[in-house]
Formats: C-alpha cells, sequence, structure tokens
C-alpha cells in the first residue's frame, strides 16, 4: 500500500526524500534517466546480441527493430527467434513468447498502488514501457519516497523508461547491422541458449526458484518428444507449480519454527 | 530467409506484442485496485524460472549446430554460464563467462 505517511512530519525525512519531494514532474523525469543509465551496461550488449541473433536467424531490420519497438521484452524476443530458428508453428510460438511475460501481470498489480490514480492514457504507456529494469527501479523508488505525488511518479517512471527501453532498441538495430559480418566460426548458434542460462543464474534467489529450475529443465528433456516446442507447456507449468509449492512449504516450516 | 513469410514474422511480432501489452496493462489498465488472490501472485512469480530453463535445457542437451549429437564444449558452457551467473548475479558476466567458456572448450575439443 501507498504509505501516505501523514503522521510522519516533514522534519523526519531525510535530505535525498526531501530533494525527492521538491522535484517537479520534469525534474522527476530526469532523475529517472540519469538513475536509470547503468542499465545500459547490460542492455546494450544485450540488445545488440538480440540484432545479431535476428539477422542471423533472417530476419529483416526493420523486423528485429519491429519486435524491439513492439514486444520490448528481451526473454521473449529471444525466445521468439530462438523458435523461428527451429521453424516452429507460429501460433506455438506466439504462445511461448507470451508465456515468458507472464510476470508482467505481476508487475502491472504491484504498480497499482503507486500509479492507479494516474490518468488512463499515462497508465496506457507505463504499461507499454513496463519491463523489468523501469519496474525494479521505479518500485524501489516509491518505497523508499512514499510521499511523492502521482504526476512526481510518472515522471519518474517515464524518465526510467528512456534510459532503459530507448538503448535497448538502438542496440538491436546497431547488432542487426554489425551482426552480418561475424563468421560462421563464432558458434553464435550457441548464443541465445547461453543468454537464458546467464538469466536464469541471478534469478536463483531462493530455494522454491531453484527448484523450479530443476523441475524446468528436468520436466523440458522428458516431454522433449512433444512434437514442435509443446513440451515446453508442460514443463513450465509444472515447473511454477513446484516452485509455489516449495515456496508453501517453507513458509509454513518457518511458521512452525517460530 | 528464415521459412516463413514476411506476413507470417510480422503477425508474430504483433501478436506477440499485443499479448504482451495485454498482460502489462491488465491490473494498471482494467482490473485496478483488486487484490491478485495470493496463489496467482504464487504461481505468477515462477513463471520466468519456470519457462527460461525449459527452453535452453533442450538447447544445450541437443545444439542444433551438432545436429543434435550432445556437445562436450557446449554442456562445458552452460555449467559455466549458470555458475558464473549464480556467483556474481551479473547477467553480462555471466554470458561474457559462458561465451569464454565455451570458445575455450571448442579450441580445446577440436
Amino acid at each position: 500500500m501507498p504509505a501516505t505517511a501523514e503522521h510522519i512530519s516533514a522534519h523526519d525525512l531525510t535530505p535525498a526524500q526531501r530533494r525527492a519531494l521538491g522535484r517537479t514532474p520534469a525534474q522527476a523525469l530526469r532523475h529517472g534517466i540519469v538513475q536509470s543509465l547503468p542499465f545500459m551496461l547490460v542492455l546494450v550488449p544485450f540488445g545488440m546480441l538480440f540484432g545479431v541473433v535476428a539477422a542471423e536467424a533472417g530476419l529483416q531490420l526493420s523486423q528485429a527493430l519491429g519486435f524491439s519497438v513492439i514486444v520490448l521484452a528481451g526473454a521473449s524476443q529471444f525466445t521468439a527467434v530462438q523458435m523461428i530458428m527451429d521453424h516452429a508453428p507460429a501460433a506455438i510460438i506466439i504462445l511461448a513468447a507470451v508465456a515468458v511475460n507472464l510476470r508482467m501481470a505481476m508487475y502491472s498489480a504491484a504498480l497499482v498502488p503507486w500509479l492507479g490514480e494516474a490518468r488512463p492514457r499515462e497508465r496506457g504507456l507505463i504499461a507499454y514501457l513496463l519491463i523489468d529494469q523501469t519496474f525494479a527501479l521505479s518500485l524501489q523508488h516509491y518505497e523508499k519516497h512514499p510521499r511523492l505525488t502521482v504526476p512526481q511518479r510518472v515522471g519518474y517512471f517515464l524518465g526510467s523508461s528512456i534510459g532503459a527501453c530507448l538503448p535497448w532498441i538502438i542496440a538491436c538495430a546497431l547488432g542487426h547491422v554489425l551482426g552480418r559480418a561475424i563468421p560462421d566460426s563464432l558458434a553464435l548458434d550457441f548464443a541465445v541458449p547461453i543468454t537464458f542460462l546467464a538469466m536464469i543464474g541471478p534469478m536463483l534467489r531462493t530455494l522454491a526458484h531453484v527448484v523450479a529450475a530443476l523441475v524446468a529443465i528436468l520436466a523440458s528433456l522428458v516431454f522433449a518428444f512433444l512434437p514442435a516446442g509443446t513440451g515446453l507447456f508442460v514443463a513450465a507449468p509444472l515447473a511454477m507449480l513446484s516452485g509455489a509449492l516449495v515456496e508453501t512449504w517453507t513458509e509454513r516450516r518457518r511458521v512452525m519454527r517460530a | 530467409m528464415s521459412g516463413y513469410s514476411d506476413l507470417t514474422i510480422w503477425a508474430i511480432i504483433l501478436l506477440t506484442g499485443l499479448g504482451t501489452y495485454a498482460l502489462r496493462w491488465s491490473f494498471l489498465g482494467a482490473v485496478g485496485n483488486r487484490p491478485m488472490p495470493g496463489w496467482v501472485r504464487r504461481l505468477l512469480r515462477y513463471t520466468a524460472v519456470g519457462v527460461l530453463p525449459a527452453i535452453a535445457a533442450p538447447l544445450v542437451a541437443w545444439p542444433a549446430a551438432t545436429d543434435g549429437q550432445p556437445d562436450p564444449a557446449r554442456l562445458i558452457a552452460a555449467a559455466v554460464t549458470l555458475a558464473v551467473g549464480m556467483a556474481t548475479r551479473n547477467l553480462l558476466a555471466a554470458i561474457l563467462g559462458g561465451m569464454t567458456a565455451l570458445y575455450l572448450a571448442l579450441y580445446l575439443t577440436a
């Protein structure tokens, strides 16, 4: 819940909090841009890799850009391109690429207490720009400065997406153009699996996450005989269920011990 | 070149984009302030960690580049990528570590 925190008087605020509250929406936007810039260190090389892989899969520059502008979600874009290389049916590709983004519904819900009062058009724009990085950065900012006004929150979010989404799109185009010069001996066929595995490591925060990942690996190998990538739709729900069950189980044990 | 018509590729892009936007818009735009049931949130927490390994594992076990034959170099690279990602919690470090391991292993096993 947005702690409006009326009971905290002004002199209880830290200097950083007072500065944040004093910003106009335009200044909040600039602040969001500056704070999202470190993401470029990851998003630019990662985006370029997408461009390279898309070129490898035979996509035109406009199509690679289309993915980055219209879908705007790294893991999902890599999923789609990998399945295009595997010649999966289009409907399966779409299902899988959207399934990877199911977590976005959770992000959307988590932002409602902070941005639910924004204008419908602003919420529509924020939904488009809702990626892992803008979500994580903005939520952290809102929790640190609970008394921000809605326009300040909107400004900060839009700023963070300028710093995170724009470099991603430009990097994808750049990667596609430069990718044509890359020889086959670089074994870029394996860039996609490596990218996925690299995304998994940092996600393994709890035992439940580790169990979910292990079940996903085992089940995807066991059900690999199913046609055209449909094994994924057995393996992923099994993994999600296992993660949720382990979470319930660890919580119950913690309660019992306390 | 991709084996799909341009129209099919654009349909994939547009529909994936539309589906993704619907997910992002769902609560902010439509559902509003109604709370999500706890078990739904609990399941959604594990989507990424359930989907990504399920896509990656068959690609690692049976790489297309070796006609589906398990390849020691690629298995080593996969293990290194996971290990670096878990140790550093850093996406870029894991990618670089994995590609380095892949080239080293390919060179040594060649």
